[in-house]
């Protein structure tokens, strides 16, 4: 069982890293990459909100929205509902609910993260790392436990790459980019080449 | 008259401002600095005096390639020339394989045969390699009014080397390509990227023509041959370690292999790779001039040990390569190559003493993560050494934070 948990975090963390394998939420990866440390507590915060929410979403899914899902209630007529085609809205709604109710804890109890993150943190509800996850979960099938380990290693997995990314960037600011690509467009290659070392792992078998 | 003499008074005034050829200047910089340390030296304040600049680095790198270079020439040469004479294949049809038939035959005993064997495939993707370079080289130096570096020497000549013998030279033309213009010169030249270019280019090729680049065909120049290399026999389970002795398995027939073998570099495999012998001569010349860093190299071995006695002792039924020791993992494939001319590189990998460490530690410990692990690459050193220069500036980071703490701690500063 242990060794199952630990290959799907390795596969979530590397081989199918949110980041450079599948390119998701690419707008926060971009934008702030630019230092090491706010990358740094970025990517905790995504951590956090990907442990929390596709667990949420795994329960959600499981008591509410598959077929047959509610028949916990006792209720025939619920218990033959199908409501997967709320899936979408509910998985945003519990990503947009999880992200105020860590925002408001963060500034009640370490205000110093809070206002590191700044803007950053509201801005994770749109992150399509965090709705990419939760599908991956649905459509993977996962069951509780290995939807908490992948919501870890997903959050891990791109935490690790923007971190990288910010310690890249710092390094090319004393580079002699030519004037067309300066910005995003030496950002976008870099990005490339980056998704071209993490080839190493596809095809990892654990 | 001397050839300084020649140079300054004949030579220079055309590409000077006001000659003749001032646009140009440019190349003329380049060839001259080639000969001589530029006259110009820094003046302001805090710099190190040193006779040696950037140029002299990257020439003494460049011949410590050479006995890599010669011997791959040799052993390119030797493997076509055996399957030819000892197991009846044809030489690839073509002006190669006229000028061989012509000018020596095709006789494995023949030391000269097969240094012509293996010139004939060898210079054609040098002078590519070079042409290719020089031109993308020269035209950002040109466009963007840079000198041109040496670097694309050193690139060049180590892209050469880490090239399976047979490769089209199209394909050799579009790697270089992308390595010296996506690699490095997007980034400014020089010492201005974070991956080393020549690896890119490798990897770019690696990814777009798998069928060139990989597989049991590629490695050796004699016509529809197919023979495993010897990284690939040990995923098939086909050497035995503690005997140290193997039928390699041809198409055609076996040979012996043992660890001396894989150490001497008779083998099968990228140019400039077989030999780990020729390889630690180069090391040696390197470590000698201080050029290459010891701890990189060091800890790359040292991972290398690390993670594979952690593969030996867990052990597997399934998969063969679980058992290999560190010191076969050492021998074959382009692992050696790669510790010693690619992670050094002074640009891509970590600046700090510390760093270079973990640096070192990480590219030996992903080489036989992915060797062992990942069935889809048998080779693991060239993806290893990419994702440890992604790593390396974070490194860096985390070891001058760390210096910065440690500081602020011992002056009773505010941590």
């Amino acid at each position: 069982m242990f060794e199952h948990y630990l290959s799907l975090f390795v596969r979530a963390v590397f081989v199918e890293n949110m980041a450079l394998a599948f390119f998701l939420g690419m707008c926060t990866f971009i934008a702030i990459s630019k230092k090491i440390e706010t990358a740094i507590g970025l990517g905790i915060a995504v951590v956090v909100v990907q442990v929390l929410t596709v667990p949420m979403n795994n329960l959600i899914l499981h008591y509410l929205l598959n077929e047959g899902a509610l028949a916990w209630t006792g209720i025939d007529a619920l218990a033959k509902l199908d409501l997967r085609f709320l899936g979408l809205l509910s998985y945003i709604g519990v990503i947009a609910a999880i992200v105020q109710i860590m925002e408001m804890v963060l500034d009640k109890y370490v205000p110093s993260l809070y206002n590191a993150l700044g803007i950053f943190l509201p801005l994770i509800t749109v992150n399509c790392a965090i709705m990419g996850a939760s599908l991956f979960m649905v459509e993977r099938d996962y069951d509780f436990g290995e939807s908490v380990v992948y919501g870890l290693g997903a959050g891990v997995g791109w935490a690790l790459a923007i971190t990288l990314l910010a310690g890249i960037r710092e390094k090319l600011k004393y580079s002699d980019v030519p004037d067309g690509l300066k910005g995003l467009g030496i950002t976008f290659i870099t990005v490339g080449l980056m998704s071209l070392g993490f080839m190493s792992f596809s095809g990892v078998q654990l | 008259m001397g050839m300084r003499q020649i140079l300054d008074t004949k030579v220079a005034p055309h590409f000077h401002e006001g000659g003749k050829f001032e646009k140009f200047y440019t190349f003329y910089e380049m060839f001259d600095t080639m000969l001589y340390s530029p006259s110009s030296v820094t003046r302001s304040a805090a710099h190190v005096r040193d006779g040696i600049d950037l140029k002299r680095v990257m020439m003494t790198v460049w011949f410590a390639t050479f006995p890599a270079i010669l011997f791959g020439l040799y052993n390119t040469g030797y493997q076509a020339n055996m399957q030819i004479t000892e197991f009846g294949y044809q030489a690839i049809p073509g002006w190669r394989a006229d000028i061989v038939a012509l000018l020596t035959g095709f006789d494995s005993g023949n030391v000269l045969a097969n240094f012509l064997h293996g010139a004939v495939y060898y210079v054609p993707i040098m002078v590519t390699v070079y042409l290719g370079g020089f031109i993308w080289e020269g035209l950002f130096a040109w466009k963007r009014g840079h000198e041109i570096n040496e670097g694309f020497f050193v690139t060049g000549i180590l892209f050469t080397l880490i090239l399976p013998p047979a490769i089209p030279l199209w394909q050799v033309f579009l790697g270089i390509s992308f390595g010296v213009i996506i690699g490095k010169e997007v980034f400014g030249g020089t010492g201005k990227n974070f991956l080393n270019p020549a690896l890119v280019g490798r990897a770019f090729l690696y990814f777009a023509y798998p069928a060139q680049m990989s597989g049991d065909a590629v490695w050796t120049a004699v016509d529809s041959f197919s023979g495993a290399t010897p990284l690939s026999l040990a995923a098939a389970g086909a050497i035995d370690y503690s005997a140290g002795l193997t039928g390699a398995a041809f198409t055609s027939g076996s040979v012996d292999l043992s660890w001396m073998s894989t150490a001497m570099g008779g083998i099968q495999g990228c140019i400039g790779e077989t030999s780990t012998i020729a390889i630690a001569l180069g090391a040696i010349f390197l470590l000698f001039t201080k050029i290459a860093s010891w701890r990189i190299m060091l800890s790359v071995i040292l991972g290398t040990v690390f993670m594979s006695s952690i593969f030996n002792a867990i052990g597997s039924e399934s998969n063969p390569m679980f058992a290999m020791p560190w010191y076969w993992h050492l021998t074959i494939g382009g692992l050696a190559f790669g510790l010693v001319y690619m992670a050094t590189d002074p640009v891509s990998a970590s600046m700090t003493n510390t760093g270079k460490w973990v640096f070192g530690i990480v590219i030996g410990v992903m080489t036989v993560l992915i060797r062992v692990v990942n069935p889809a690459f048998p080779e693991g050193i060239m993806l290893a050494i990419l994702f440890g220069n992604l790593c390396a500036p974070l490194i860096d980071y985390f070891v001058m934070r760390a210096n910065i703490r440690r500081r602020l701690r011992r002056s009773g500063g505010a941590v």
